[in-house]
């Protein structure tokens, strides 16, 4: 929507003076978020912000680069596990959340590679079979999972007198902070584009000098890098794991975020992270309609709004800067 | 000898009912392009149906021949009332699959508000301990009655689509469906027609299988991923493909159950999804993909 000019302007993060004004306004207020709202809406906010980095990175994968994917799960339990064991070996948590990280995207290039042959439907399926694959190899494992009891994972202790909820708070804002930054570089970077030129038609992406195999390659390990790191900091934040948390269903939450936050965009994925946590929160003082509810919102808001939460945002943005014009 | 048909023989029978769910939802993606996530979760509805049919002492055939129209009935409604608004929208392929994925969760939180988590045993005309002996195998009256009915309704679905006149729409419809509306067919009314047929096989499948599990709201959900691995393996767009991919995937399943271990069964499918998908991309029986830029 906006008319650039130069290579520099395509890279920038943030093109108008107003933009910066009310983004970095959000930032201090989500930064500010513990002093103002009260410890449950923290709470909250801390899954979200977990949620939102896998959901990026998914989108990246779904939205960005055009490869459906069904296997979410199986990198959520890649990247809890190993972050869970590496934990219990008392290595220290950075190094084990990149391990997380490194590991799921090991895999995500593995499972990358039926994406060189398949498309659309089909590669859906075959990450659906790898998910669940995954979810039943944990399952049956004991050495791998834990066993019957689950793995508990040492929590990290709070410094500089800050509350648990706080800390935790800080701790996966920072971290999600990061990532949002590195998305949007990617995205507007030659990697970024490349993705896209992927989704919009392979073949001729690869006629203009594309390396389909690497880009595709990229784009898996990208995304489950993210999934990983999500796997890992969800296993940190809860402090337990056990196989039932990487169920298909879970594949189908992230990937409903995806689709409900609004295919690349990320913002959108932020949004669609926020969807899936609150919406069943918000019902959730009618336990047994709370899938029905879900369902429901997932209905409509796709009905009326096929581009999602980060269409509809879209679209406001316009009537209001084009207000009262149209 | 005797193991390895006695294996054979069990799994012919579970994998005729993977490839009653295969059908249906290979139906579904050939004439839609849709993966229909809500194909178990409709199944669920109509065995729920079917139980609650049951334990007010309705007859057996009546209560299984309203479940499997009262699932028709269901994805024709989904089909009327979400998927042709949603088309009309401009919804893409992508949000298609999210809403089949919305009514699956719709439908699974109803099947738990109504049906409740507790497992119930479904009473069935058939008994799985009434073992009938076919010289060196053993087969229980249910697998054998599964076995004849789902090839028998395979048939008549094949008869349906080959030899009708609803059948040639329907092949019209999903061989190209602008073509087929300027021929004249009533192609909204033939995909939902497809709809309904295919929820109704899905929906036998599930009653056939209730009597082995225990049911529950979850209880179709590995079937139905099974059939999915099967029409993966026939290939997603060939009926006879469905009903191949859902016997081999059967046997498959069983003989490795019997043969190396228990654990390794489940997974054994989604292995078979991957291998398949790399070797093979359009399944056993699946047309070769054609791409122009």
């Amino acid at each position: 929507m906006d008319l650039i000019e130069s290579y520099r302007e395509e890279l920038q993060l943030i093109r108008k003076p107003w933009t910066r004004v009310w983004v970095s306004g959000i930032v201090i207020a989500l930064a500010m978020l513990p002093w103002w709202a009260p410890e449950h809406i923290a709470y909250l906010a801390t899954i979200i912000c977990i949620y939102a980095i896998g959901i990026q990175g998914q989108n990246l994968l779904i939205g960005y680069t055009g490869q459906i994917s069904f296997g979410q799960a199986g990198f959520l339990a890649i990247g809890a596990y190993t972050f869970g064991h590496l934990s219990r070996m008392a290595i220290p948590w950075p190094v084990a959340l990149l391990c997380a990280g490194f590991v799921a995207s090991l895999f995500g290039v593995i499972v990358g590679f039926p994406s060189l042959r398949l498309k659309g439907p089909y590669l859906a399926i075959a990450t659906m079979g790898f998910g669940i694959a995954v979810y039943q190899t944990f399952a049956n494992s004991e050495l791998l999972s834990g066993g019957r009891m689950g793995l508990t994972i040492a929590k990290l202790e709070p410094f500089g007198g800050l509350s648990k909820v706080t800390f935790n708070y800080y701790f996966n804002f920072i971290i999600t902070f990061i990532f949002t930054i590195l998305s949007y570089n990617i995205i507007s970077s030659y990697m970024g584009r490349a993705f896209i030129a992927i989704r919009d038609n392979d073949i001729a992406a690869e006629v203009i000098g594309v390396n389909l195999t690497n880009y595709k390659l990229l784009s898996f390990a990208i995304s489950s890098f993210y999934t990983g790191i999500q796997g890992a900091l969800y296993a940190q934040f809860l402090g337990f794991l056990e196989p039932n948390m990487f169920t298909f269903m879970e594949s189908i939450t992230i990937f409903v975020a995806v689709i409900i936050g609004g295919l690349a965009s990320v913002e959108g994925s932020i949004m669609g992270a926020a969807f899936v946590i609150l919406v069943p929160h918000a019902f959730s003082s009618f336990k047994e309609m709370v899938p029905v509810v879900f369902g429901a919102t997932i209905l409509i808001v796709l009905i009326f709004e096929p581009m999602g939460l980060a269409g509809r945002w879209l679209k406001t943005r316009l009537y209001l800067r084009n207000w009262p014009f149209r | 000898m005797d193991q390895l048909l006695q294996y054979t023989v069990s799994g012919l029978a579970t994998g005729s009912i993977y490839s009653l769910v295969a059908i249906g939802l290979v139906v579904i993606y050939r004439s839609t392009r849709i993966l229909n996530f809500a194909h178990g979760d409709i199944a669920t509805v109509g065995t729920f149906i079917a139980f609650a049919l049951l334990v007010r002492q309705i007859p057996f055939t009546v209560s299984a021949i309203l479940a499997v129209a009262g699932g028709a009935i269901l994805a024709m409604v989904f089909y009327f009332v979400i998927l042709v608004p949603a088309q009309r929208r401009d919804a893409t392929q992508l949000g298609q699959i999210i809403l089949t994925l919305g009514l699956g969760l719709v439908l699974q939180g109803a099947v738990l508000y109504f049906g409740g988590t507790e497992p119930h045993s479904f009473p069935f005309p058939l008994s799985e301990f009434t073992l009938y002996q076919l010289g060196p195998m053993s087969l229980s009256q249910l697998s054998l009655g599964t076995l004849v009915i789902s090839l028998l309704v395979s048939f008549l679905f094949y008869l349906l689509v080959q030899k009708t006149k609803i059948g040639l729409a329907m092949r019209a419809t999903s061989e190209n469906l602008p073509a087929a509306q300027t021929l004249g067919i009533p192609t909204r009314r033939v995909l939902a027609f497809s709809w309904g047929l295919a929820a109704g096989l899905g929906v036998l499948a599930g009653l056939f299988l209730a009597p082995a599990l225990l049911i529950d709201p979850f209880f179709m959900l590995e079937p139905f991923l099974k059939g999915f691995a099967a029409a993966i393996l026939g290939g997603l767009n060939s009926l006879p493909g469905a009903i191949v991919g859902g016997l081999i995937l059967g046997v498959a399943e069983a003989l490795a159950g019997g043969f190396l271990s228990i654990a390794f069964k489940n997974t054994l499918a989604f292995i078979i999804i991957i291998v398949v998908l790399l070797v093979r991309p359009e399944g056993l029986l699946g047309e070769e993909f054609k791409e122009r830029v």
